[in-house]
């Protein structure tokens, strides 16, 4: 199986190009430029090094959030739209469960931590089975303080694994003490490689058209509306004209 | 017989997801547009969060639709257009990281297109251009007066120095209880009123070539609510007709001015405002008088609002002078036409 990885959720951007379990190129960058502009010309490099033509893929896989919003769109919107037009499979993928991925520890809890601001995070439970995060605790956005209170459930030492676990170490390891461990900050990006691992035998997406990223949170204007709302809807909200 | 040129053209710039395929520049084989009116109508205005989820919900079965419709495959298409700016970043990215993705998996140029291009463009579909020309370019974001010498030249004479034509008609349009997009709603009511309350023309006698409507805009809601206060009922109507009335005589007598500076074959009426009724009969009222040898062109009414064709229109002129793009291409929310040299501003 010939597949593209994708990963744009966060600053970070990953790239890979697999044939099978065989990792045959993979880009990942830190640089926070603008991910619009370098995406797709990573993808070509990735795919022309390793020989591929577009379409040569069978499958794409890319990481469907949670994240960056924005991030999260230039991601989907090319991974969606590759798989749509060549016909390819596609497969959405937790961007937290791939970021778990890359804690190979059999049988530790991962907990991979974006930062969602004001003490809040996108997170979720995963525990290392057979070398491939297996979710306990769905990806969710949730405070700091009432993620700590989750893991009380779970008396053994949690990994926290993310660029931004850096953000809340003092509130995590007041909460939770030695169970608190922190990955190595070398596996703090996450890697296309792994994603493409993982995405390997996922089920492929039934309805193409109306895959979207998980964003996890409606929009403030969406919960505005829906608080004074509770019974209305406008649906469908869009109309072909 | 010569090839025909096929364009695929892209157009996420607002709150319409339109994909469209054009033969040759001006004849329009399918143009799908997928609009979020009755979304945004829940918050009285686009919220560009909620637009962008949309258009990412949308944009697959857009392309989808537009190639059934056109008939066409892969194959046959000559190039990908796409809006980059201006418009709502957000809502820009979704557009242009599709249609680069369609241009890299099929081998194809990609043509980076200027979304208020595309609504001169637009007019294109009426009948060829004739240089030099005019167009009076009004929409919610923009209302300016745009020279064009040839094909791809843009100049701008004149524009708004506060809010647009279109914003305007939303913001009244709430103080008169009409729901987003209020335009063509005011226009009707406009049409059954009476210009009354003889509203400001701002700017309609200095000796430039630029607007001003948010002067208009707060003597129309000075108006109402004064009347509110002592308890007067005001006709709607007649506020409507009164609120069109200034405007269409502010855009008017300004283009009128700008034509004589500015002999051009063609005056081309384009942008969403330019549905408007009021304004387009105007035009077609007081042209012919004024400048009998300049021919008016209205951009056609289902051609008004943002939609995927006119952006092939405009693109299919770049690919003409091979004005491609490449796979780093990214949205401008802010991207601009350039201002005339020695123009006053």
């Amino acid at each position: 199986m010939k597949l593209l990885a994708i990963d744009t959720s966060n600053r970070p951007l990953s790239v890979a190009v697999l044939e099978d379990a065989k990792i045959l190129a993979t880009t990942t960058t830190n640089v926070g430029r603008n991910h619009s502009s370098t995406l797709l010309p990573i993808i070509e490099q990735s795919l022309a090094q390793a020989g591929f033509k577009p379409d040569d893929l069978d499958r794409i896989v890319v990481a469907a959030g949670p994240g960056s919003y924005t991030g999260l769109r230039i991601g989907v919107t090319t991974a969606k739209t590759l798989a749509f037009t060549l016909h390819k499979e596609l497969v959405g993928l937790s961007s937290l469960e791939a970021l778990a991925g890359n804690v190979l520890m059999e049988g530790q809890l991962v907990s991979p931590l974006f930062d969602a601001r004001r003490d809040n995070v996108f997170t979720g439970l995963y525990r290392i089975e057979n070398q491939r995060p297996v979710q306990v605790i769905a990806d969710q956005h949730i405070s700091i303080a009432e993620w700590t209170d989750q893991l009380a459930a779970y008396p053994e030492p949690v990994t926290f694994i993310g660029a931004d676990v850096a953000t809340y170490e003092a509130p995590l390891k007041e909460q939770l003490g030695d169970r608190f461990v922190r990955a190595q900050p070398q596996l703090d990006l996450p890697q296309a490689s792994v994603l493409g691992l993982l995405g390997q035998t996922a089920q492929p997406v039934e309805h193409l058209h109306a895959f979207v990223p998980d964003y996890l949170r409606l929009t403030q204007a969406e919960r505005d509306w829906q608080a004074k709302h509770p019974k209305e809807d406008h649906a469908p909200y869009v109309e072909k004209i | 017989m010569e090839k025909q040129n096929l364009i695929l053209a892209f157009e996420s710039s607002c709150d319409e997801t339109s994909v469209a395929v054009i033969r040759d520049g001006h004849e329009i084989l399918s143009n799908v547009i997928a609009t979020q009116i009755n979304s945004h109508k829940r918050f009285g205005g686009v919220v560009p969060e909620v637009a962008s989820r949309h258009h990412i919900e949308q944009v697959t079965i857009c392309i989808e639709d537009a190639m059934t419709e056109a008939a066409v495959t892969y194959d046959d298409l000559d190039a990908v257009a796409v809006t980059y700016g201006p418009g709502l970043v957000g809502a820009l990215l979704v557009g242009v990281n599709a249609a680069k993705t369609v241009a890299y998996a099929h081998h194809l140029p990609l043509i980076p297109v200027n979304h208020m291009a595309g609504h001169i463009y637009a007019a294109r579909f009426v009948k060829p251009f004739e240089f030099p020309l005019m167009a009076l370019l009004v929409s919610g974001g923009h209302t300016e007066l745009v020279y064009m010498q040839a094909d791809g030249q843009f100049e701008i004479i004149g524009e708004t120095r506060d809010d647009a034509a279109g914003e305007a008609y939303d913001k009244i349009g709430r103080v008169l209880g009409v729901p987003y997009p209020a335009g063509k709603v005011i226009d009707e009511m406009a049409h059954k009123g009476n210009d009354t309350f003889k509203f400001p023309r701002a700017m309609i006698d200095e000796d430039n070539y630029d607007f001003s409507f948010s002067g208009l805009k707060s003597a129309f809601i000075n108006t109402v609510h004064h009347a509110d206060q002592i308890g007067e009922t005001l006709d709607k109507n007649d506020l409507a007709a009164s609120f069109q009335a200034s405007v269409v005589d502010v855009l008017t007598s300004k283009t009128l001015r700008v034509l004589k500076q500015y002999p051009v074959k063609q005056l081309i009426l384009a942008g969403g405002v330019a549905a408007n009724h009021g304004l387009r009969e105007r035009l077609q009222e007081v042209l012919p008088k004024e400048f009998p040898n300049t021919d008016l062109v209205l951009a056609p009414l289902k051609l008004c609002g943002d939609n995927g064709a006119m952006i092939g229109a405009a693109g299919y002129v770049q690919y003409q002078h091979q004005q491609f793009g490449d796979a780093t291409l990214n949205a401008d929310p802010s991207l601009e036409f350039d201002w005339m040299p020695n123009m006053p501003h």
